[in-house]
């Protein structure tokens, strides 16, 4: 231990200010997850755990609001549900002994869908332009360079709902307005200034002589890209597409006002989860839940390359 | 392109310089550069810049997208003028104002005491990290709609800890329903949520100061008191700018968090400028008069962006 110590410099802090440091951090850390542990705690509660005074930490474990969720149900009289016979499935017998019946799907599952697709669509053409440009902007003499660059980047600064008014008059002329396709261009436009910013920095740290010499080897400029280039820039390339799929996944101000069925993304459709008499809270935490996941995965896979992709690309580490 | 073939041996043997040899094969580098960055601009230009030219145009007219057949007037700069003089667009601007000031000044003081906690690298600091910085990942509108649950009267996570806290009633006040209480509701979210984006970058610049010179400041008997001053705090200071400029101008735009958690309720009370935006163009559909609000506001973010893109450009080059 005391050559450890030794052989530390003057700056570390001592043991004592490090304990701390960490306490403080930890009760931070702690504070600040307590909102994300009530959703996940409210999505297994049923309808009365949820609402009760004072707020219960403990209860009994349900799966209502995922049935919720998940399903439309109707209510019947008790008379009528002793004719129907035996319930098909958990979820009926849980509407059952509120006196309902299950009446179909809700519109949870096409909105997750849409959500996929809208989300996977725009990030596959964001990456694929942004790749392009970024190798043309890191490699070659562009007139108007920064100019151009500012100009991509400016389109990312515009108010949402700014840009949404001639948006919307633009696809009620298209004919775009509520289609999946019309929502993919949108947010690959968004994102688009966003990937070209950072896998720039991405194809500027690889060094140019990989490709000068597989051109002198007899490459032309665009076999050296696909065959030298871009398998170097794959984790860039990776980063990038998480932090387009992201935005896509999360983004709710163009989805609200450009969509209202075919092609509604999950977050306004989870706002609007209602059960009888307001708001159905655990089916509402249920879809928040399930809505959020996907992007804890990607949080934690994404944590060494977050500080450049929320930077565009100007702070590395 | 047009040579797909296997590279000759006849260039490996011949000394060729790679510029030339670049001009042999198809395509040159100038036509190439553009090939590639064509669709890009192109795309931004049909979905960002000719509806922006749009909106300019139809800024000065009194069309109304719920009255598309109707004739359409040219109103002049009309619009600008009643804008600049409405008193509702300069309330909205307070609140906005008051949004924007309260939050970063908020999540720059915790999110650089974070960092510089952080920065003292105690054990499993890297996981810590990675759970403070999650809130900032989420869908602000998912979240925040979760929010109004928690802000509950009676009911609400938030209001229960507070009474329990204060000793107070935990029916006895309304986060989201009192006029005094609803723009801080919304700053303690917004805190929540983006603390951990300054924290992160404010992270970068603390560990962007090499140890060398507190070894030095340490062999000039520098007090800790003295180091942070002196050295720690200048040495972070254009990471804090990028953070707060960053921060400055998201929030300025804020639309989704606040529209889910208040609507601009209760009355006008936090109806920040993206909200009297979507609601004069999509609720009273007086799209003339939103265009020229959108272009104003346009106008302002740009001008945001442009100082923005300086801090990042010092920030780099260091």
């Amino acid at each position: 231990m005391s050559v450890a110590n030794a052989a530390h410099s003057v700056v570390e802090p001592s043991a004592h200010a490090r304990r701390f440091a960490g306490l403080l951090v930890i009760l931070y850390a702690i504070i600040t997850m307590i909102p994300l542990v009530w959703i996940v705690l409210t999505s297994f509660k049923s309808p009365d755990d949820a609402i009760s005074y004072p707020p219960k930490i403990l209860f009994k474990p349900s799966v209502e609001g995922y049935c919720n969720l998940f399903t439309t149900r109707s209510r019947q009289t008790p008379e009528f549900i002793q004719t129907l016979g035996q319930p098909r499935g958990l979820c009926d017998s849980i509407a059952r002994s509120r006196n309902m019946v299950v009446a179909g799907p809700s519109n949870y599952v096409p909105r997750f869908v849409n959500s996929l697709i809208i989300a996977f669509g725009s990030t596959m053409l964001a990456v694929a332009l942004g790749t392009l440009s970024a190798y043309g902007f890191s490699r070659f003499r562009v007139p108007l360079k920064d100019d151009l660059l500012f100009f991509i980047l400016s389109t990312r600064m515009m108010p949402p709902i700014a840009v949404a008014i001639p948006i919307y008059l633009m696809y009620r002329t298209l004919g775009l307005s509520d289609t999946r396709l019309g929502m993919i261009l949108l947010y690959t436009s968004v994102n688009v200034s966003l990937a070209v910013w950072l896998l720039k920095g991405f194809i500027d740290e690889i060094p140019r002589e990989y490709e000068e010499a597989a051109m002198i080897d007899g490459y032309t400029r665009f076999q050296a890209f696909v065959k030298v280039v871009l398998p170097q820039a794959t984790t860039g390339i990776a980063a990038t597409a998480i932090f387009c799929l992201i935005f896509a996944w999360n983004e709710y101000a163009f989805a609200v006002l450009l969509t209202s069925g075919n092609a509604q993304t999950a977050p306004p459709f989870i706002p609007i989860i209602i059960g009888e008499g307001g708001q159905d809270w655990p089916a509402v935490a249920a879809g928040t839940t399930l809505f959020l996941v996907p992007i804890v995965v990607f949080t934690v896979l994404l944590r060494k390359h977050l500080l450049r992709g929320i930077t565009f690309g100007a702070v590395r580490k | 392109m047009n040579d797909l073939s296997a590279p000759s041996i006849t260039y490996r043997a011949v000394p060729v310089r790679p510029a030339v040899a670049r001009r042999i094969r198809g395509l040159s580098d100038q036509a190439l550069a553009w090939l590639f960055i064509t669709p890009t601009i192109v795309l931004l230009l049909a979905i960002n810049v000719f509806p922006l030219v749009w909106a300019i145009y139809l800024s000065f007219t009194n069309y109304r997208a719920n009255r598309a057949n109707a004739p359409t007037i040219w109103l002049g700069t009309d619009w600008y003028r009643s804008i600049l003089t409405d008193p509702d667009i300069w309330a909205a601007m307070q609140v906005t104002a008051h949004f924007v000031i309260w939050t970063v000044l908020i999540e720059t003081v915790l999110g650089f005491g974070l960092a510089f906690l952080i920065d003292k690298k105690f054990r499993g600091h890297g996981m810590w990290t990675t759970i403070i910085l999650l809130p900032m990942m989420l869908s602000p509108a998912v979240v925040g709609n979760f929010w109004t649950f928690l802000y509950q009267p009676q009911i609400g996570l938030f209001n229960y800890v507070v009474a329990f806290v204060t000793g107070r009633d935990a029916s006895s006040f309304q986060m989201l329903g009192d006029v005094t209480l609803s723009p801080w509701a919304i700053v303690i979210v917004d805190a929540w949520m983006w603390t951990p984006y300054v924290m992160l970058i404010c992270l970068a610049g603390l560990r962007s100061i090499p140890d060398y010179i507190y070894e030095a400041a340490e062999v000039d008997r520098a007090s800790n008191w003295r180091q942070f001053w002196s050295i720690t705090l200048p040495m972070a200071l254009p990471f804090i700018m990028l953070a707060v400029l960053f921060r400055g101008i998201e929030n300025f735009k804020m639309f989704d968090m606040v529209n889910l958690l208040t609507g601009g309720g209760p009355g006008s009370t936090t109806e920040v400028a993206s909200i009297t935006l979507k609601r004069a163009a999509f609720e009273s559909w007086r799209t003339g008069y939103s265009s020229a609000f959108a272009i104003i506001l346009f106008v302002t973010v740009f001008g945001l962006a442009n100082i923005y893109v300086k801090a990042l450009n010092r920030v780099k080059n260091r």
